[in-house]
């Protein structure tokens, strides 16, 4: 399902290269998760395949069911089913939550040929996605994501997603903010969404999230690059021993 | 005033003398009536239209914005339906009254008549000697509605004047008096039919007595190709509560002009204004507050989003009278500027002769937020309409401020609309 090939990417404003020769294979159906020390590059491979145009790829490729998608911009990426919970959702002021969560599911609609929901199946949707996830009717009637708490936010993007229903979901530390039974529900929420035809990028510090959401593989990103691959045992040894045996051995 | 040396005329002053002399004979009324238009004509020709040295005209240099004077049109326009179900309907077309509803509380009487008897000869002097917009109103003024609204009376519907041409010139008047404790919506749609060009003047007088409440709502929507002039003076008696929300969302050459004094304790004055600015439109809002006597307060908010090459303006001045101690005056002016040559000016002027007062202003000027833009491409949101939902957050603040569902819905689908159009 996505193919990252020798990735080089840097940042356009100033030219520095975060990501390094990056290869990465996730299959549909996968859940691969994503580990690495703090300013390895993790949230920039993130915004890198959601097309956000702060980074340049100078070299390599990304491909999405073996197209490229380097050409396509932040919307259309989103279109073909790519979404990024984001580690700090922003707070947009004035746009309502409701409009907002119409508006992007009818333009994805719309890009890919399909009819627009109607008003009270749009309503019942959001209803039954809000429940499941333990979301207060009150925050949806607020400004996107204005005075949500941290937790609240990342709620609030597991929402999206579920309503969205995209084809390759990239989480970036869903998990830190969360309390312990946010986690659990937010867990549940992406194991919900868990299905042969979807994969799922799991970035994350701890193991704790992996034992809600079971990774089919594991990759430790340093220094913009993946220097190791293995299964879910791979976190439990870097949980156990943390990241100096695996960077000393790639080095 | 007549000391002053003639001077060379432009092609769209002469037009407007011209357009005068053809004019006047069937201009209604009475012998005084005549003499005070003569007068204000007189002024244009000897002064000529303000230029960019007449302080109040300093960023609209009129003489040389102003450059052609349609002649007359008589075409048909269809009346709107009412922004607000329900509302009581008048309609002018082309300045003359052409349909009056019925509303209890509310009596109307007709401008024309008012200027055929005489009785309306008050109407014919200028604010003073920049008052290019009285002068072209009053010189050419047809009808328009005194309308009183009795003592106590609480409308149950809006009130919605409906403003509307065919092109061609068009000036009307309204003189609106609201009755001591009386509460009313008014709505002021400024509207043509786009069949050609427009010279458009609105003046209108307002006074609230004491304890009234009244939510006036300016929804300016002419042509591309059109010259609004609008003018509104009100007078804020004790305890009276005025909103004036202006929503400018059209015309080539604007100017929205706000005149207003506050005469008794505890009046209270709150402004807010929309600009939607695109193509090559200068729109320019100037307002004139006096707070004349103590314990009186106003808030002034005005959001600009500006496209293309549209430029734009806000002058606010707020004057405190000596003794008008505790007055609380609070100013702002926001910009969105989404183009690189698209302008706003602001001109905040606090003239402040008491010294216990709160007063302020502050003005922003912005561009999109990228990481907000980004954010909602990144959710499939196609960049034009991200870009759209971003703008309309920004002045949806002011309009949801109304805190009036059905006017907010019609103001918002005002600004969707204009949006569409002009949108990037
Ligand atoms: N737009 C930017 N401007 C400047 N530096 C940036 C930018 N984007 C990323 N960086 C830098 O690139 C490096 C990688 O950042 P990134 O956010 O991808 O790390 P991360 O692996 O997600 O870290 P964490 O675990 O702390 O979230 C960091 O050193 C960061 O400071
Ligand atoms: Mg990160």
């Amino acid at each position: 399902m996505l193919e990252i090939r020798n990735l080089h990417a840097r940042i356009a404003e100033d030219g520095t290269e975060i990501i390094r020769g990056l290869n990465l294979t996730v299959k549909a159906g996968e859940v691969a998760a994503i580990m690495g020390p703090n300013g390895s590059g993790k949230s920039t491979l993130s915004y890198i395949l959601s097309g956000r145009e702060d980074y340049e790829v100078t070299e390599g490729d990304i491909l999405y069911n073996g197209e490229s998608i380097l050409e396509l911009d932040p919307a259309e990426r989103a279109a073909k089913g790519i979404f990024l919970a984001f580690q700090y959702p922003v707070e947009i002021p004035g746009v309502a939550t409701m409009q907002f969560l119409k508006v992007a599911l009818n333009e994805q609609r719309k890009q890919r040929g399909e009819a627009e929901l109607t008003t009270p199946d749009f309503m019942k949707r959001v209803k039954d996605a809000a429940a499941h996830l333990k979301i207060a009717p009150e925050m949806l009637r607020r400004p996107l994501n204005v005075g949500f708490s941290g937790g609240e936010k990342k709620r609030a993007e597991i929402l999206q997603m579920a309503l969205l229903e995209p084809k390759l979901c990239i989480l970036d530390e869903t998990d830190s903010g969360l309390d312990i039974d946010a986690l659990k529900i937010v867990s549940d929420g992406v194991n919900a969404l868990r299905s042969p035809d979807r994969a799922v990028i799991v970035i994350t510090h701890y193991q704790r999230l992996l034992e809600h959401i079971v990774p089919d593989t594991v990759h430790v990103l340093y220094k913009g690059q993946i220097i190791k691959s293995g299964d879910k045992s791979l976190a439990l040894e870097l949980e156990a021993n943390g990241y100096a045996d695996v960077i000393e051995a790639a080095a | 005033m007549s000391a002053q040396p003639q001077i060379k005329l432009t092609e769209a002053e002469n037009a407007l003398l011209a357009a005068y002399t053809e004019q006047v004979g069937d201009l209604p009324g009475n012998g005084d009536v005549l003499i005070a238009r003569d007068r204000l004509i007189t002024d244009i020709k000897t002064r000529g239209l303000p230029t960019r040295r007449v302080e109040a005209w300093h960023y609209t240099d009129l003489r040389n914005l102003l450059r052609q004077v349609p002649a007359n049109a008589n075409g048909d326009v269809e009346a709107l339906a009412p922004l607000i179900s329900g509302s009581a309907v008048f309609t002018l077309e082309n300045g003359k009254v052409a349909a009056k509803a019925k509303a209890e509380g509310v009596t109307v009487r007709r401008i024309e008549t008012m200027l055929a008897d005489g009785s309306g000869a008050f109407l014919m002097s200028p604010r003073g000697d920049d008052d290019a917009v009285g002068r072209i109103n009053g010189g050419f003024l047809r009808d328009g509605l005194e309308i009183a609204v009795a003592d106590g009376a609480a409308l149950a519907e809006p009130i919605e004047l409906q403003v509307l041409h065919s092109g061609g010139q068009s000036h009307a008047r309204f003189v609106v008096t609201v009755g001591a404790g009386a509460s009313a919506q008014i709505v002021e749609r400024q509207q043509g039919n786009g069949a050609s060009a427009a010279l458009v003047s609105s003046v209108s007088e307002l006074t609230l007595k004491s304890g009234a409440e009244v939510s006036w709502i300016i929804v300016q929507e002419q042509g591309v190709s059109d010259t609004h002039f609008g003018q509104i003076n009100f007078r804020l008696e004790k305890d009276a509560k005025l909103k004036l929300f202006i929503v400018n969302a059209g015309g080539k050459l604007v100017r929205q002009e706000v005149h207003g004094v506050t005469l008794g304790e505890g009046a209270d004055f709150t402004f807010r204004v929309v600009n939607l600015l695109g193509g090559e439109s200068h729109t320019d809002v100037t307002m004139t507050l006096g707070h004349d006597v103590p314990e009186t307060t106003s808030t002034e908010i005005v959001r600009n989003v500006v496209f293309d090459k549209a430029s734009g303006v806000f002058q606010g001045q707020i004057r405190v009278a000596p003794d008008a101690q505790k007055t609380d005056a609070r100013m702002a002016c926001n910009t969105l500027l989404l183009s690189e040559e698209a302008d706003f000016s602001t001109k905040p002027e606090l003239e402040i002769f008491a010294d216990d007062v709160q007063c302020a202003h502050g003005a922003t000027v912005a561009d999109i937020d990228r990481n907000h833009l980004y954010y909602l491409m990144a959710r499939g949101i196609p960049e034009r309409r991200a870009r759209g939902l971003l703008v309309q957050a920004f002045v949806a603040e002011v309009i949801e401020e109304l805190d009036d569902a059905p006017l907010v819905e019609a103001l918002e689908a005002v600004i969707e609309g204009w949006l569409e159009r002009h949108g990037n």
